[in-house]
């Protein structure tokens, strides 16, 4: 019974980093129709400025993590400005050769400047370990997770749903000829949100080093992990991607623990049974367009 | 004349064959007797154009964009590699032939999932499906040598008369005829009514159904196919080097042969010959410069060509060619004219 709990847990933790990962590609590739497979690139850029600060610089950790926010969406809004948005009216098959090209882009140019092997953060003594609450083992690292994204994940709906930026984003996602008509800077509100979402996958990196493995190679292992969460979460709103990516996590971190040989084996079978089922994601309405 | 009998006659011109294309052909053989050192990287070349052209025949024809094609590379490879290792198919040629129909089942079982949805669901299912089977061909360690790969695997004479020799140079022989007897039969499938077929689907799926094709059949059609001609890939692949691992099934050799494909242009079957060669060309100059970190240029180029637009890239490359042929001939290269692709 304890052990469910404790994966059920470890699953929700997971399941929240994982969206923090991949909602700014809900963004991106649910709401702006461009498939961005470089998006796991941010996260890695984010995780590895954290590393050189807290591990070469001596930062500490909650000091690192708003700067591998701020690394990653400031990378972000310079590529989209100079590249991306140049790409946003071409066919998806130019989008997918672009981003894979970054993608590799990036693996060995981190390769090259920090080496390839995994890398991880020195994290405070007071994150360390875990404590038993009722028999139930709660890592304290996961739980500090599960209360930033969660913080995180309530600040985003909040913005969305009650600030004018929020109302200008679902505006111009909704109807761009009329929100530019009615006088919203569409492009300046798309880059906004890219760098945003590029930011929030930055930090979402920092916070992945110690649970999913920070390496080079990062972007390209996660990479169908973040689309799963955008294709079957739907985009309509960010409840889609978020309840997906509580499915992914739990049950990925209960597959492997219940069923260890089969492996990813599960995940893919689920989102290709999902896909083919309701190929708009099980809670959207256009994620696939 | 009339309309129809207009796009019947341009068909039809397309049909023949050219000058330029015997040509090719002659100095691909020629090259297998020009570099007898050089037979292994040259085998190496073929068997990734036969994989670019089988790519080709539903990027370039069907417009379905597939980031999975590895996939059925791989089920032609292990099943290849299998086949010789427990002696079930020994002669080569059959062996192929049965690893190319095993991918082809796989191809016609999926490609039910393939057609359904967009180009989005599109990729994350192709995507899936080989990342699904190179999962279980880990799990099944024990039928496919896991991670080590299969290994041990002897190769009998081709038709029982021709060995395998070190050099290769049997090797390379057999992947051209192959790649040969593959490349007139596509040429033949995408000249034919049914490719016409296919064309229309590709630039506007809703108007090609209203004149009565039947969308869905042509691309299940199409989709198998390709994956019999990927898997044959496969098979030669692991004829030609004996080994067959896991990494047949990685997303990089899926989105490397996106890169070979946008090199040599999509749509006129040689783009994937072309692109082939260029790719190793690049591949071997930038692992000069950079043994470890070859990676990145490929990265760049893809970015670049993405940027400059693949369809001026080749109208620049093509450039120079046109001008010598208007000048001697008085006419436009008709060669390597690759088809706008949306």
């Amino acid at each position: 019974m304890t052990s469910i709990l404790t994966n059920l847990f470890d699953g929700v933790a997971y399941g929240m980093l994982l969206f923090v990962l991949a909602c700014g590609l809900a963004v991106t590739l649910g709401l702006m129709n461009f498939v961005n497979l470089a998006h796991g690139a941010f996260a890695m850029a984010g995780g590895y400025v954290c590393m050189v600060l807290v591990n070469r610089m001596g930062w500490p950790f909650f000091a690192a993590l708003p700067l591998a926010f701020v690394s990653s969406a400031a990378i972000g809004i310079v590529l989209e400005r100079t590249l991306y948005r140049h790409l946003y009216a071409r066919s998806h098959l130019d989008q997918v050769l672009f981003t894979i090209g970054l993608t590799f882009m990036s693996v060995a140019a981190v390769d090259y400047i920090q080496g390839s092997s995994r890398v991880f953060i020195n994290l405070p003594a007071a994150l360390q370990g875990q404590f038993d609450l009722f028999g139930v083992g709660i890592g304290r690292y996961r739980l500090m997770i599960i209360v930033i994204c969660g913080l995180l994940t309530i600040g985003l709906q909040m913005v969305l749903a009650k600030t004018r930026f929020g109302s200008r984003l679902r505006a111009a996602v909704d109807d761009p000829r009329a929100a530019s008509g009615l006088g919203i800077n569409v492009p300046q509100v798309f880059a906004f949100t890219f760098a945003f979402g590029c930011g929030l996958a930055g930090l979402g990196g920092a916070l992945s080093a110690e649970i999913l493995g920070l390496d080079p190679y990062f972007p390209l292992k996660f990479m169908i992990y973040f689309l799963i969460v955008v294709t079957v979460g739907g985009s309509s709103s960010i409840t889609g991607p978020f309840l997906a990516s509580l499915l992914l996590g739990i049950g990925d971190v209960a597959g492997k623990y219940y069923v260890p040989k089969m492996g990813p084996f599960v995940i893919y079978t689920m989102m290709i049974v999902i896909l083919i089922w309701r190929p708009n994601g099980l809670f959207g309405r256009t994620a696939a367009r | 004349m009339s309309a129809s009998s207009d796009v019947g006659y341009h068909a039809q011109r397309q049909a023949r064959w050219h000058y330029g294309e015997a040509a090719f052909w002659l100095v691909v053989l020629a090259c297998g007797f020009l570099f007898p050192t050089r037979y292994l990287i040259m085998t190496d070349i073929l068997r990734l154009a036969l994989f670019a052209m089988s790519l080709d025949l539903i990027l370039g024809y069907a417009g379905i964009v597939s980031l999975g094609h590895a996939a059925f590379f791989g089920v032609g490879a292990y099943a290849a590699g299998l086949l010789a290792l427990h002696g079930i198919v020994n002669e080569p040629v059959l062996a192929l032939v049965v690893a190319g129909l095993a991918a082809m089942v796989l191809g016609f079982a999926t490609s039910f999932l393939v057609i359904r949805g967009v180009d989005l669901t599109r990729l994350m299912v192709t995507l899936g499906i080989a990342l699904l089977l190179e999962a279980l061909a880990e799990r099944f360690s024990n039928i496919t040598g896991g991670t080590d790969g299969l290994q041990g695997i002897e190769m009998q004479p081709i038709l029982g008369e021709i060995p395998f020799d070190m050099f290769g140079k049997a090797g390379f022989f057999y992947s051209l005829a192959v790649l040969f007897v593959l490349f007139l039969f596509a040429r033949r499938v995408v000249h034919s009514p049914f490719g016409l077929s296919l064309r229309a689907i590709k630039n506007n799926p809703l108007r090609a159904a209203a004149i009565g094709i039947p969308v869905n059949r042509r691309l299940i059609a199409i989709y198998t196919l390709a994956a019999f001609y990927a898997g044959i890939a496969g098979a030669l692949f692991t004829q030609t080097t004996a080994i067959a691992s896991l990494d047949v099934f990685a997303f990089e050799r899926s989105a490397d042969l996106m890169l070979v494909l946008v090199i040599g242009g999509t749509g006129y079957l040689y783009g994937g010959l072309i692109g082939a060669v260029l790719f190793r060309l690049l591949q071997e100059v930038f692992s000069t410069i950079t043994p470890q970190y070859w990676q990145f240029w490929i990265g760049l180029v893809l970015v670049v060509i993405v940027l400059v637009g693949r369809q001026r890239l080749h109208r620049w490359m093509l450039y120079v060619p046109n001008l010598i042929i208007k000048q001697v001939a008085g006419r436009k290269a008709v060669v390597a004219v690759p088809e706008s692709d949306s």
